[in-house]
C-alpha cells in the first residue's frame, strides 16, 4: 500500500548543538517542497523551539536521551512531529492518536517551556502536544495559498 | 552553527557586535558573557545583532534576563541593526514594546 505521502526520520541526541542540524535538514525538506522564505524562517523557528524543549526535558531529568524528529511530505502541507521520549514511533498510528487540542496541557507546556510554545503557535497553522511516555508537538504547515484554494473549490462547486 | 561575541568597552559605553546563530547551544555562551557585564551600575549596553542569522525564544530570553539587569543597575540597554525576521520575532512576542530594538538601516555599511 502506498501511503499518499513521504516520511523522513531523524534521531539525534538530546543535546543542544544538534538542533541546529534539524534545522538544516528543515530548510531542505521545506525547500525542495517549496515554502517561501518566510515560511521556512518560520518552520525552522518552530521546529527549534520543539527541540528545544525536549533537550531541555532531556536535560532537567539528567538523561542522556535521544530526541526523534519527524517529517510528513504531503502535497499540500509539511507536518512536523518532535518525540522527546526517544524511540522511534510509528508515524501513522502517531497521527491518529493526537486527540483535539487540550486546552490545560497547552498552558501547563507553556510554563515550561516560556515562549517556545507561544512562538509554535504563533508560527505554524496546526498544533497538538500529546503527552504519554513523553512529549510529542506535532505541528502543520501549509503550502501558501493551500488552504484557500482548498476553500474555493468548495464554494465554486 | 555558531555565534562569535566581540566587546567594545569605552568608559560606561559597551557595545557588543554578535554575529552568527544564537539558539539552545550558543544561548548559554551569549548568557555567560554578557550577563556579567550588566552587573554594572549606569552601564549603557548596545548590541549590533546585523550579523545574527538565527534567533528563537533561547536569544528572547537572554536578552530580556540581561534587559531586566542593565535596568535593576540603572543602565541603559538597546538592540541594533535587527533584520525584518528578528524585529517580527520581537513583535509577536510584545518585547519590541518593552525592549529599545532598532532596525537594519537598508544600504548601511556594515
Amino acid at each position: 500500500m502506498t501511503k499518499p505521502y513521504d516520511y523522513v526520520e531523524m534521531k539525534i541526541p538530546a543535546k543542544p548543538e544538534f538542533v541546529g542540524v534539524i534545522r538544516l535538514t528543515l530548510s531542505g525538506i521545506a525547500s525542495r517542497m517549496g515554502f517561501s522564505y518566510d515560511e521556512i524562517e518560520n518552520l525552522k523557528i518552530a521546529t527549534s523551539e520543539a527541540c528545544t524543549n525536549a533537550v531541555q526535558h532531556a536535560y532537567r531529568k539528567n538523561e542522556q536521551g535521544e530526541v526523534v524528529i519527524g517529517f510528513g511530505l504531503f502535497q499540500d502541507r509539511l507536518e512536523v512531529m518532535v518525540a522527546d521520549h526517544g524511540q522511534s514511533f510509528d508515524f501513522h498510528s502517531a497521527r491518529e492518536g493526537i486527540g483535539p487540542y487540550q486546552q490545560n496541557q497547552s498552558i501547563e507546556f507553556l510554563r515550561e517551556g516560556g515562549l517556545g510554545l507561544y512562538l509554535i503557535e504563533t508560527l505554524m497553522d496546526e498544533v497538538r502536544i500529546h503527552q504519554k511516555e513523553g512529549v510529542t508537538v506535532f505541528m502543520t504547515k501549509y503550502l501558501e495559498g493551500e488552504q484557500v484554494e482548498i476553500d474555493a473549490k468548495t464554494i465554486s462547486t | 552553527m555558531n555565534l562569535t561575541i566581540d566587546t567594545k568597552k569605552t568608559d560606561s559605553l559597551l557595545e557588543i557586535t554578535l554575529n552568527g546563530e544564537i539558539d539552545a547551544y550558543t544561548a548559554p555562551k551569549l548568557r555567560d558573557t554578557i550577563f556579567p557585564l550588566s552587573e554594572k551600575n549606569g552601564i549603557k549596553m548596545i548590541i549590533d545583532l546585523s550579523g545574527v542569522s538565527y534567533m528563537d525564544s533561547t536569544g528572547l530570553g537572554v536578552f530580556v534576563g540581561v534587559f531586566k539587569n542593565v535596568k535593576a543597575n540603572g543602565g541603559h540597554f538597546q538592540l541594533n541593526g535587527l533584520s525584518g525576521r528578528l524585529q517580527r520575532l520581537f513583535e509577536i512576542t510584545g518585547l519590541a514594546d518593552i525592549i529599545d530594538v532598532n532596525r537594519q538601516i537598508e544600504g548601511e555599511a556594515k
